[in-house]
């Protein structure tokens, strides 16, 4: 179950709105932050901190990219490739994230250090190519960029 | 032409709010509470202020249907789940200039009568969040926000909801879903949010930029608004340009600033000494426009007659190195994966499209193909709730009626643009 700060964060949410129901995307990222990723129980915690039932937690959740409904890395890295991404080379740095990382979209390096998610535009097509590493952006990426970026991250 | 939107946000503490009010931030706010919230509403209808999201309906018409609605209480949301692809406008003023959105929300309320608000932010803005609800409590302690507004009586409660990747939800109705603790699914209209919105009570749903351009609505006066930029749709506007010019960016200019300038003068060219090959004026929604149809006035009514549409003001431009099957297999790919399910002609359709385009991109393509895609888009045109559909068929069409040749070229011989995945800027 959740923590009691996480309880009383939720608690705290709930006040904002008129129903209870309308916390659900602030709780669900709350039980994201305290399990890692939506586990079967982390959507039962927030089922019971709002009393609605589970099964429409699981299908809000499912609905929306950035609820995760499987383990990821201790990093998540966002690669966006759309467009403006697309045309400036971002492709060649999917790539690299394979051929350097063993990194496939949607997966996780062996040592459960990187996930990798390819993403629809981020908002930085001024600086593209973009990503968010966690909460972290980074624009203006070459492979030789990626790497001392990613070095960061352990 | 002096900024309004962006002003001060090259100062390194521009989102802090004693810089802020240090050029007058706040006092529109002080100067509004003195007004009739009916006589706001006239202002801004004087102003004729557009909605910036990309549909460009009258805000002062749209205010005045929610404040009309006898029922309360009312709800302001702020939409700024800026989505779609090429769009990075709002992002400045989120990011740098949040009292001036606050300052806009808190006017929006009053002239409506609402009591709580929301900004409806992506969630792919995490920075934004920070820094967005660090403003709010500091115009909270300043007594911009709260029960007892600068003394006069009026409350506004102001919170974040922060999105979670789902491109639908900049769609105001699926942005209300949401909000409420639903999958991301339009709504059928009407009844339209200004009656009917959030928790089924009048909603007004403003874009971040729209809502920006409040408080220098009610300091200079709608009359003097209204002479900004193009005659039926003025103001400033934030173009955010990105693609193969030398200077990407965002850059606030009149509304109705000519494409070709923005691109040439503005934004400094294409980079490279390559040639321009096409551009999309308004985010991936909107209808291409080869190159030698880019003199036209970037405004709402102009690009609709010019054969596109401003959208969010999103300019992608694109070199000669450029595959546009390439282009269009990435928006539609794109529009697939974001379609939320609900309507049958959009969910199956991107689909279907994305398969074709796909199999034309990589060699495959049949004969008969780009009459399928005209048919399969016309299928999906008009039959949807929201134009997320009609989106995918719109720029399909478009990129088929100016770039005929390079389709029928990849079906007879595949794609011959392998440059495209070797570009990396320098």
């Amino acid at each position: 179950m959740f923590s009691k700060s996480a309880i009383k964060e939720i608690e705290e949410i709930r006040a904002k709105y008129p129903d209870s129901r309308s916390a659900l995307l602030p709780a669900l990222y709350i039980a994201q932050r305290e399990y890692g990723w939506l586990t079967p129980e982390a959507m039962e915690s927030v089922a019971s901190a709002l009393n609605i039932p589970s099964a429409i937690v699981k299908g809000v959740s499912t609905f929306y990219a950035m609820f995760k409904h499987k383990q990821m890395g201790r990093h998540l890295i966002q690669l966006c490739t759309n467009i403006s991404c697309m045309i400036l080379g971002a492709e060649t740095l999917v790539d690299f994230l394979k051929n350097k990382y063993g990194l496939e979209e949607g997966g996780i390096t062996p040592n459960g250090r990187f996930s990798l998610v390819i993403m629809e535009c981020i908002g930085g097509c001024d600086v593209a190519p973009v990503m968010l590493v966690d909460n972290d952006f980074y624009g203006n990426l070459t492979e030789e960029k990626i790497e001392n970026i990613l070095g960061r991250y352990q | 032409m002096e900024r309004v939107l962006l002003k001060n946000i090259d100062n390194r503490n521009s989102a802090d709010i004693s810089e802020y009010e240090k050029i007058g931030g706040y006092s529109s706010l002080r100067k509004a509470l003195g007004i009739q919230p009916k006589d706001i509403i006239e202002e801004v209808k004087k102003s004729g202020l557009r909605g910036r999201g990309g549909a460009g309906f009258p805000t002062g018409m749209k205010w005045a249907f929610a404040a009309a609605d006898p029922k309360f209480p009312k709800y302001l949301l702020c939409n700024a789940d800026e989505g779609e692809p090429g769009t990075f406008k709002d992002r400045p003023i989120l990011e740098k200039n949040p009292h001036l959105l606050i300052e806009g929300m808190v006017i929006s309320a009053y002239a409506l009568g609402a009591e709580y608000s929301y900004i409806y932010l992506r969630g792919e803005y995490p920075s934004a969040k920070d820094i967005l609800n660090k403003a709010i409590s500091q115009a909270v302690k300043k007594g911009y926000l709260g029960n007892n507004i600068l003394g006069k009586g009026f409350k506004l409660h102001l919170s974040v909801h922060q999105g979670a990747g789902a491109y639908i939800c900049g769609e105001e109705t699926a942005l209300i879903e949401s909000l409420e603790g639903f999958r991301g699914q339009p709504r059928i209209k009407p009844p339209f949010p200004v009656n009917v919105g959030a928790w089924n009570m009048p909603t007004v749903i403003n874009n971040v930029e729209t809502l920006s351009n409040i408080p220098y609505i009610l300091q200079a006066g709608g009359d003097v608004y209204s002479k900004i930029g193009s005659k039926d749709c003025p103001g400033p506007k934030l173009y955010c340009i990105s693609g193969h010019v030398k200077r990407p960016g965002v850059y606030e200019l009149p509304m109705g600033t000519i494409l070709r300038e923005i691109i040439y003068t503005h934004a400094g060219g294409i980079k490279g000494g390559k040639k321009l090959k096409a551009v999309i004026p308004g985010g991936i929604s909107t209808p291409v426009l080869p190159a030698d149809q880019i003199d036209c006035p970037m405004d709402f009514i102009s690009m609709s007659k010019s054969g596109s549409m401003l959208g969010s003001g999103a300019i992608i431009v694109m070199d000669e190195s450029v595959c546009m099957v390439k282009v269009l297999y990435r928006a539609m790919k794109f529009f697939e994966h974001e379609s939320c399910g609900k309507c049958t002609p959009c969910r199956e359709g991107t689909g279907w499209l994305s398969s074709i385009i796909g199999r034309i991109e990589n060699g495959k393509g049949k004969k008969e193909d780009i009459e399928l895609l005209s048919d399969v888009a016309g299928n999906i045109s008009g039959k949807t709730f929201c134009p997320l559909g009609d989106g995918a068929a719109t720029v399909s069409m478009s990129m088929i009626k100016h770039f005929r040749d390079e389709f029928e070229e990849h079906i007879k011989g595949g794609c011959k643009y392998k440059i495209l995945h070797n570009v990396i800027p320098a």
